[in-house]
């Protein structure tokens, strides 16, 4: 038995995209449902730490094309830069509404918001580091997600908390329609029928055995779109934090290096002076990620197993590292056991981002390739946060640039959703006598499974596959092998068993369902990866290695383009990169240094 | 490394199977990569698929994993496994005061509810300003303390006075979010906010019983925040 309930738009996720769509569909008046597995402010979102970025100018010069300059060149050139430009010249408007909506930024002694560097961030195309990073303490996440969903109280924005979506509604032209849910209270099971269905359900980290990501982040709306013949971009492209905490994964912001912290080797050597001589230990994350592995693949990793380097802070004053760090502080302490005032922090390059995803445009409407253009709209669907792909991370994401993603682009894809809904209202298509049967066919399988895999030990199989053959450096023969093993993963993953059958608060069946999204997005990244015989960004490969005609692998003549993962036979398609920008000039390709 | 048996005694009741609730004694060998109470969890969840608990960030900042370890409030993903004496047996319930819907999760409904009535955002009525509204550092400090709240309800859960008015009495979480915006220089609403605690149960209920700072797994203060609120009433009057 499904219930079918109507809303004028649905919205998947209520992490800080959601969010920040929400608010635009509720103040213009419109019907809106928002659902989330977890209660909003436990989203993901929260545990960003380090800032937002915007050029502002607070703490000196700053232009918002220098922003943009960065964000191509972090992402080495495979950013659309229509994206990128409208993201940056939108930064200080969404940040300023956010201050506007109470959030507790820091604040400079003339009262204006609080500024620091972040890697990759510099002024004058690439010159030197540039203040950028709109923070609040180390707490930036939690102070937006909070903000926002305040903002949203005050909206009277409609919210079904623990509401897990299962599959995309389309019809025979391919419109989406909605999303079917299950109300985990309940075991009830929903459909959300609706004219605008936006996708914010964050990234997919727990692919990777190590990850920053917390447990929820199961690449639901990837999963999603995938079974629904939607397909995913850019999946290749994971980016790996340079600074998890040793064993534990969790999450050391980039803000402490920002605030002076620096890395150091088994040696004591300040070894980021070597691999980016300009930036040092404020390169982008994908730089200093494989510079730590080396140190550690070379032998100069600390500790009994000399498999982390350290990132010290002892030499900053007290009062700076409990007044713009205390939460890294209080992480030090509860997951690496140290006092970060007196003693470095072990750390160790950690997964940490999905920059591909759902191919948005930049108003967030989702595009496909189809018969007249290789970016046609699919009506009614619409993208944002890191489960998209618009694409402005391309390769590699700037650190504070996900903040500002999900901002931006959840407030251009509510506002795509309204204008739309204003300009030609139409009534809810009628939905397919189909509608329901995915969903159906899934839970049905999942309760009737005999001598099934276990839930727990095939997602750790998924996890270690992942780790060993599509880490930081990769190498052709064990991606090859990657993904023969991820595809006898996805075997077991269509034969998972549950002993709990209860209907009431079913735990084990959300992590059932929730790892057949996880799978979808596994196969895409090994699959991609394997494909993408180049080295660029967040994938460098062994067998694509640094040549005159080709700087760093990078192999500009072939492979500038965006992969496109179909789940329909792992079919792979590619696009070209949108290398012209809104208002200003092309970014040139060039070697990309720091 | 050392590998060490973990014995546990946990509340379980689903709805759907169990008459009425019973407590399980259930043992997990955990290893030296397994830190925190969370990573015991969920090698016992491996174990037995039923057993029901809400998780998610496992870094003490989303607030998913309240529950009453050994008789205190925490939460799980900070409660520290070398803290736990050798064979002595861990005791999990849910969070006490609110209604259980299954095992160690929790009806949070009402908790919620007193959290909204206190209209936790920014009330400010002035046109919007083109840049960001101005805040001094000193300002801004005094913010501190206040909204690094995760919402994870081992404050209220821990009071008695939300255990025996919680529809009546706001609670610290809420009190805590309440004065966090009258001491925001840029909300213009502190006496509306006031107006709106003025009343025998929302604010004055509070006993400063303390169990709340107690038990903050982010050391703030809820009891100093209401006692400012309760100054103001007073200067209010005076």
């Amino acid at each position: 038995m499904i219930t079918v309930r109507k809303f004028d738009a649905v919205i998947v996720g209520a992490g800080g995209a959601g969010l920040r769509a929400a608010i635009q569909l509720s103040e213009a008046g419109l019907k809106t449902a928002v659902l989330s597995k977890v209660f909003p402010t436990r989203s993901h979102t929260v545990a960003a730490q380090g800032g937002v970025a915007a050029s502002l100018g607070n703490s000196e010069e700053d232009h918002w094309h220098w922003h943009m300059y960065d964000t191509v060149k972090g992402s080495d050139w495979l950013g659309d830069q229509d994206a990128i430009e409208f993201m940056c010249r939108k930064a200080n408007e969404v940040v300023i509404e956010l201050e506007h909506y109470g959030m507790p930024f820091d604040r400079l002694d003339n009262g204006r918001i609080y500024q620091r560097p972040f890697g990759g961030h510099m002024s004058n195309f690439g010159e030197k580091p540039v203040r950028r990073s709109c923070a609040a303490a180390d707490r930036t996440g939690h102070a937006m997600l909070h903000a926002m969903y305040q903002r949203n109280i005050k909206a009277n924005t409609q919210f079904f908390v623990e509401w897990l979506a299962l599959d995309l509604i389309r019809d025979a032209e391919g419109d989406v329609l909605g999303v079917t849910a299950m109300e985990m209270e309940t075991g009830d099971l929903y459909a959300f029928h609706a004219k605008a269905t936006i996708f914010a359900t964050g990234g997919a980290g727990r692919i990777y055995y190590s990850s920053t990501n917390a447990f929820i982040n199961t690449g639901d709306g990837a999963g999603m779109a995938a079974r629904a013949g939607i397909p995913l971009e850019d999946m290749e492209f994971w980016q790996f934090h340079p600074t998890g905490v040793a064993g534990a994964g969790v999450l050391i912001t980039e803000g402490v290096r920002g605030e002076g912290g620096i890395l150091r080797n088994s040696q004591g050597e300040r070894f980021m002076e070597r691999y980016a001589p300009n930036a040092k230990d404020l390169a982008s994350r994908d730089v200093v990620s494989r510079a730590m592995v080396t140190e550690i693949n070379e032998g100069r990793g600390c500790g009994p197993n000399k498999d982390f380097v350290l990132l010290d802070i002892t030499h900053l004053p007290p009062e700076t590292i409990m007044k713009r760090l205390p939460g890294i502080h209080e992480i030090a302490l509860q997951f690496a056991g140290v006092d970060a005032l007196r003693e470095p922090i072990p750390v160790v390059p950690t997964c940490h981002y999905q920059m591909g995803g759902i191919p948005t445009n930049f108003k967030g409407q989702v595009v496909v390739p189809g018969k007249r253009s290789q970016n046609e709209i699919v009506p009614g669907f619409y993208a944002a946060g890191e489960c998209a792909c618009a694409s402005v991370h391309g390769a590699n994401r700037l650190g504070t640039n996900s903040l500002l993603d999900l901002l931006v682009f959840g407030k251009s894809a509510g506002e795509s959703a309204v204008d739309e809904m204003k300009q030609s209202p139409k009534p809810h298509k009628e939905l397919p006598t189909d509608a329901f049967d995915r969903t159906l066919e899934r839970l049905n399988r999942l309760n009737t499974q005999k001598d099934g895999a276990s839930v727990h030990e095939t997602q750790l199989a998924m996890q270690r596959s992942m780790q060993k053959h599509a880490g930081v450096f990769r190498f052709a023969d064990l991606l090859k092998q990657g993904v023969q093993k991820i595809l006898e993963v996805q075997k077991d993953v269509e034969r998972t068993e549950i002993k709990d059958k209860s209907q009431v608060f079913n735990t084990a069946r959300v992590e059932a369902l929730e790892l057949d999204n996880l799978i979808e997005v596994a196969v895409a990244t090994m699959v991609s990866a394997e494909a993408r015989k180049e080295s660029r960004g967040a994938h460098v490969r062994d067998d694509a290695p640094d040549t005159p005609e080709r700087p760093d692998g990078r192999d500009d003549v072939n492979w500038l383009k965006h992969s496109l993962w179909f789940k329909d036979e792992n079919r792979l398609e590619y696009k070209s990169v949108n290398l012209r920008p809104l208002t200003v000039d092309t970014i040139a390709l060039k070697k990309r240094a720091y | 490394m050392t590998k060490r048996i973990l014995k546990f005694n946990i509340y379980r009741y689903d709805p759907d199977v169990d008459r009425k609730p019973y407590l399980q004694d259930i043992e997990v060998e955990v290893d030296a990569t397994d830190r925190k109470l969370l990573d015991a969890l969920v090698k016992l969840k491996a174990k037995d698929d039923s057993i029901a608990f809400r998780r998610s960030c496992r870094e003490g900042v989303c607030g998913s994993d309240g529950m009453n370890i050994n008789g205190t409030n925490g939460l799980a993903c900070l409660a520290d496994l070398s803290t736990f004496p050798d064979g002595k047996t861990i005791v999990l319930r849910p969070l006490p005061g609110l209604p259980v819907i299954r095992d160690l999760i929790v009806d949070m409904t009402q908790f919620f509810k007193q959290y909204h009535s206190i209209k936790p955002y920014l009330i400010n009525n002035d046109p919007l300003p083109e840049r960001e509204r101005l805040q001094s550092p000193e300002e801004r400090e005094e913010l501190n303390g206040l909204y690094e709240c995760i919402l994870c309800a081992c404050c209220s859960t821990a009071c008695p006075t939300f255990w025996w008015n919680p529809d009546k009495f706001v609670g610290p979480a809420g009190l805590l979010a309440a004065y966090r915006f009258i001491a925001d220089t840029r909300d213009q609403a502190t006496n509306e906010r006031l107006d709106n605690l003025e009343d025998p149960y929302r604010l004055f209920r509070c006993h400063t019983i303390m169990n709340c700072v107690e038990v903050c797994p982010k050391g703030l203060n809820p009891t100093k925040a209401i006692g400012k609120i309760k100054d103001m009433m007073v200067r209010r009057i005076i």
